[in-house]
């Protein structure tokens, strides 16, 4: 029902009941975009990959509780999606377990660089291997998956255009800005957007730029001496094991955010990601 | 509403993955019986990438100068035996160079202190994951190998020790490094017990467990040997 409909008013006797058009939700892209930003989000649905044809062609239907059904995710995305949410859980727990061998970052005999946890091991459950070696062998045993689960996923990001739905550019910061706004409450209409907003445009961008630099610094570490350029690059081994470390906290954050917003904001989106499909809120995409 | 349901079946897909996942992680696993084959699998596929791929036989690891250096009392030093393991008539200590090689070997201190002699200052990584920096002077273990002349057949070396049956294989391009020592100095001194007097094997291409110290010999074999941790579960390889 709609919240503007009088309670108990009857419709007038002598027209029919007229299917009730819903109101647009105040959250969806509003009916006046500026043209160029609705433009650009076109050109992005435009070149996206062509979704696998649905079963049914999605028809949008305006009445209320009836979104149109939509296919969001390819089958490349969905697997490297989960595959990672378990693999990165594996690389950090086995990460915790080999951090307590030595639990300082710096030089020995200098002034240990500021840490929280500087002395204190992680608590049991968290850890994954029982002591170092068995932490060391999950942890480089799971990084190769974890490694080509993420090359696979950006292959097909590239070749198949979807990156242009998902990289943050600098034009999507006044839109990030705009949909700040919006969450604050400061903005009254939801901004349009193409498959995702400028925010989750960044956070995106963000956790695969944090992907790839995690990778690195794994890489300085494990081989400082054969990869001494790398690990150069990082500021040396000590900073580039305290860089992978952080890296795992920017890792839990993002996921806190990521599926808190999932659920709050679009519940939808969980199944988009499992089967493919989506009948949710922001059906603005593909 | 049918939005619900799903997401309510969604949920219970999630955990059907994420259950298995986190049971792992909360039991401080190391793979179980089942799982820890394919893990010692996966850490020998580590182990033959690091040789063939990532380990480059010209390139050398940085090194520092002195004054970057780890002030001596802060440098870690293990061992198995407690106290430390130390000879009794250190006169008749010798190294052992044999297996498969053409011209086998007893070496005094002497002969290898006679030897071409490499000092540098270089950073010694744990595998716990700290560093340290210190200088070390020794003969290089290549004109070892050229004087003992191992065999086609000779694939591995395996180092053994006094301090309680340590040892350590190792492969033949790490063996083969310029910056591979036997190694008789420490910090322009001789060689503390601590460090692993008389003679101990060093290389800024190996973390610090497959630096035997205490050396008495070296073996060449054909098949690959173990190791005191090795055997436990660490990485064979263990390079940097």
């Amino acid at each position: 029902m709609s919240d503007d409909s009088p309670p108990v008013a009857p419709p007038p006797a002598a027209s029919p009941p007229e299917p009730r058009l819903a109101e647009p939700p105040a959250d969806l892209p509003s009916d006046d975009p500026p043209a160029a930003a609705l433009a650009e989000a076109a050109e992005e649905i435009a070149t996206a990959a062509p979704a696998p044809a649905p079963k049914h062609a999605p028809e949008p239907e305006p009445v209320a509780g009836k979104r149109p059904l939509v296919h969001r995710h390819h089958w490349i995305v969905r697997l490297a999606h989960w595959a990672n949410a378990v693999l990165l859980a594996g690389m950090i727990a086995s990460g915790l377990q080999i951090y307590g061998a030595f639990t300082h970052f710096g030089p020995r005999g200098r002034t240990y660089f500021p840490n929280p946890f500087d002395g204190k091991s992680f608590p049991h459950w968290s850890r994954l291997g029982g002591w170092l070696a068995g932490g060391l062998n999950w942890h480089f045993a799971l990084a190769w998956p974890f490694v080509v689960t993420g090359l696979v996923y950006l292959l097909y990001m590239f070749f198949s255009g979807e990156w242009r739905t998902l990289l943050f550019r600098p034009r999507d910061v006044p839109r990030a800005w705009q949909m700040q706004l919006y969450y604050l409450k400061l903005r009254k209409e939801h901004p349009p957007q193409g498959k995702h907003n400028a925010l989750q445009k960044g956070a995106y961008s963000f956790i695969l730029v944090l992907g790839v630099l995690s990778v690195a610094s794994g890489f300085a570490i494990y081989k400082p001496a054969q990869l001494s350029w790398l690990t150069a690059l990082f500021g040396g081994y000590e900073l580039a094991r305290y860089w992978h470390f952080w890296a795992v906290f920017l890792f839990l954050a993002f996921t806190l955010v990521h599926v808190s917003l999932v659920l709050l904001v679009d519940p939808a989106s969980l199944r988009a990601m499992i089967t493919g499909w989506y009948r949710g809120r922001f059906p603005s995409h593909d | 509403m049918t939005e619900r349901r799903l997401s309510r079946r969604d949920l219970f897909r999630l955990g059907l993955v994420a259950g298995p996942a986190s049971l792992a992680v909360a039991c401080g696993w190391d793979g179980g019986p089942t799982l820890r084959p394919t893990l010692r699998a996966a850490s020998l596929l580590n182990d033959w990438v690091g040789e063939k791929v990532l380990l480059r036989p010209g390139h050398l690891a940085p090194t520092y100068p002195r004054r970057a250096r780890t002030p001596e009392g802060a440098f870690p030093a293990y061992s198995i035996s407690r106290p430390l393991p130390t000879l009794e008539d250190p006169d008749e200590w010798t190294l052992e160079v044999g297996g498969l090689v053409k011209t086998p070997m007893s070496l005094t201190l002497e002969m290898i202190q006679a030897l071409p002699r490499l000092t540098y200052t270089v950073k010694h990584h744990c595998v716990e994951g700290w560093t340290a920096i210190a200088t070390w002077t020794g003969a290089p273990l290549s004109a070892v190998l050229a004087m003992v002349e191992p065999t086609a057949a000779a694939r591995y070396l395996r180092f053994d020790s006094f301090d309680r049956g340590y040892s350590n294989g190792w492969d033949m391009a790490s063996a083969h490094h310029p910056q591979t020592i036997l190694a008789y100095a420490w910090n322009d001194r001789p060689l503390t017990p601590a460090h692993g007097a008389p003679l101990r094997l060093y290389s800024p291409l190996k973390l610090g467990y497959k630096l035997t110290k205490f050396l008495t010999g070296i073996t060449f074999t054909a098949e690959r040997p173990g190791g005191y941790w090795e055997d436990q579960g660490y990485p064979w390889l263990g390079g940097v």
